[in-house]
């Protein structure tokens, strides 16, 4: 190498810039496979279609468990004293407030489907615990109400509310979300 | 790395080989003629049991991964098949298992004995952060480890802690989904769990190789905390320290071999026997017991964004040590009030290990809070106010006079 610098700028400079950013533009392209590999296959992602769920079997009062994208889904038939408990609530004293018009369908008010996570750590929430008329999760101790919102312990949030539609009275389409009403 | 006596072989091909590449020269220097202090006790054996115990899980986990399956179908299966059909498979098994509580339990004295005689110290702040490393990186192969099995806690234990991830503002999610490479932990978080659980001892040990060489630089720390000043205060490696250290891991392998073959599922969860369901979460998620103070940390804050803070905090805090101890005195010997401090510190810790197999309800809450007010306090209030107020006692004026008396 020599130590001889010419003044002002050369066409070596040039060069060591040009050839320094397509090195660093290569590196930077090179670790974009590299990461994304890590995100959902195209399989995982076709296996995350939207599921048809028939409601007509659900009694009364009932709590089912449906699994869409490897997530519990939870449909809870509510009876009239659950979405009164849910719906007499001050709002504004909630953890997340959220009124239970926002939590259900208009019109469909007897039904909740919630993704069945607890919004702590991701554990499964028992249905039909709890002192809130809706789910007691085992692991630290989050209570949600009838209408999956968080009412006491670490959680921060409500149980989330998947993507979904009514498609007939007693069918739900879960994984769309449909700007018509059916 | 200098040494009481030099390296020569007297055998030819020996001179030949040295000449060509002098590793023979490092081993004897490094862990022959180098010069240790002269008044390590036994708590400084640990290091070297560390060693054997990477040693013990690299050798036996390469073993099991000729036989497990990583799978979500057959992954619990192939464990069973391990302990019930492979040649000697219940053995490595339990090897390899108790040996993670093994290889726990001698950090766990390591890092206390570290900060018992101020070892991260000036000049030995790289030397720490460098453990400091290790442990986080200790802690990561241990969880992919015990995810493996399949069972209903490795299948929680997964989504709880991959689930500290969504609690970071905005991109959590986004982290948590590409973390698991699905829309759940399942069949590709498996795998690439195991596949991290196979790279990492490897970069443990990388690791423990700067660890050393800084070790080696620095020159070991001793319980009077002064460093050595003649040929008087030191002795060579071998054979005063190679026999000590000998000796305790002799000591060490009789109670892990206790472990192995009297109560080898003592320290495990019954409900790992039971094959990962991913519709039910057991009625009791615990983690593993070398996690429990962390854990307890967590649940002691009922803000899942602070919590998780705080988690993390608690280890991180770690490397900031050696500039939180404003204290020139290094040796718990000399400082009567850190001391009473330091113990309060292990019984908070042990405490909050406890703390961690209790339910979060009543006063186990408040002791949690109080324990992990404590441990963070420790390091934010104590340490740094102790190196200004707390009257130290006069130290010898070298090792040989720590051990001997004024009359040395």
């Amino acid at each position: 190498m020599t130590t001889v610098s010419s003044a002002g700028h050369s066409r070596r400079d040039f060069l060591y810039i040009a050839t320094g950013a397509v090195g660093a533009v290569g590196a930077a392209a090179a670790l974009v496979p590299l990461i994304a590999q890590m995100n959902p296959d195209a399989s995982t992602i076709a296996a995350g279609a939207p599921v048809e769920i028939d409601l007509a079997p659900i009694a009364d009062g009932q709590i089912v468990k449906v699994f869409w994208r490897s997530k519990p889904i939870f449909i809870f038939h509510r009876t009239k004293h659950d979405i009164e408990l849910a719906q007499n609530v001050n709002v504004a004293s909630l953890p997340d407030p959220a009124p239970d018009s926002e939590r259900v369908k208009a019109g469909h008010e007897q039904w909740l489907v919630v993704i069945g996570i607890c919004t702590h750590l991701g554990c499964i929430p028992l249905p039909h615990e709890g002192n809130y008329d809706g789910w007691f999760c085992p692991c630290h101790g989050s209570q949600y109400d009838s209408a999956g919102r968080i009412r006491q312990g670490p959680a921060p949030k409500n149980l989330y509310l998947p993507p979904y539609t009514f498609i007939s009275d007693t069918k739900i389409r879960i994984g769309e979300e449909s700007t018509k009403s059916a | 790395m200098s040494g009481h006596s030099t390296y020569s072989p007297q055998n030819k091909f020996l001179q030949w080989f040295e000449k060509r590449l002098p590793i023979g020269g490092l081993i004897h220097s490094s862990f022959i003629a180098y010069p240790t202090p002269r008044n390590l006790n036994y708590w400084w054996a640990f290091g070297g049991i560390l060693s054997f115990m990477l040693g013990v899980q690299i050798i036996t986990g390469v073993i099991l991964a000729m036989h497990y399956i990583p799978n979500v179908d057959l992954a619990f299966r192939s464990v069973e098949t391990i302990m019930r059909d492979v040649n000697y498979g219940w053995l490595l098994r339990y090897l390899h298992a108790n040996g993670a509580s093994m290889f726990f339990l001698a950090v766990y004295i390591h890092m206390f004995r570290g900060m018992y005689y101020g070892s991260y110290k000036e000049p030995r702040e790289v030397l720490w952060i460098l453990g400091v490393i290790l442990y986080l990186l200790m802690m990561a192969t241990g969880f992919m480890g015990y995810v493996l099995v399949w069972g209903q806690m490795s299948f929680w234990a997964a989504t709880v802690i991959t689930n500290l991830f969504s609690a970071i503002p905005g991109v959590g999610d986004t982290i948590v989904t590409w973390l698991w490479g699905g829309y759940a932990v399942g069949n590709p978080t498996l795998n690439r769990f195991y596949s991290l659980h196979y790279l990492l001892p490897f970069v443990i040990a990388g690791v423990v190789v700067l660890h050393v060489w800084a070790l080696h630089v620095s020159g070991q720390n001793n319980p009077s905390g002064i460093e050595p000043k003649s040929d008087r205060d030191t002795v060579p490696f071998t054979p005063y320290a190679t026999i000590k250290d000998g000796f305790l891991m002799v000591c060490f392998c009789i109670l892990f071999a206790w472990f192995v073959f009297y109560i080898p599922n003592y320290l495990g969860d019954a409900a790992n026997y039971i094959p990962a369901n991913p519709a039910v979460t057991p009625a009791e998620i615990v983690p593993e017991w070398y996690y429990l103070p962390f854990y307890a940390i967590l649940r002691s804050i009922p803000n899942k964004l602070l919590g998780v803070c705080a988690l993390f905090g608690s280890i991180g805090i770690l490397a900031f040590l050696p500039w939180l101890d404003t204290s020139k005195v290094r040796s718990a010997h000399y400082r009567p009030l850190y001391r009473q401090f330091f113990w309060l510190f292990v019984i908070a810790g042990v405490g909050l290990g406890w703390l961690g197999t209790k339910p979060p309800e009543g006063i186990y809450v408040i002791l949690a809070r109080v324990f992990t007010f404590y441990y963070f306090a420790f390091f934010l209030i104590v340490l740094p106010l102790l190196g200004i107020f707390e009257k130290t006692k006069p130290l010898p004026n070298s090792i040989s006079e720590s051990v001997l008396g004024a009359k040395a």
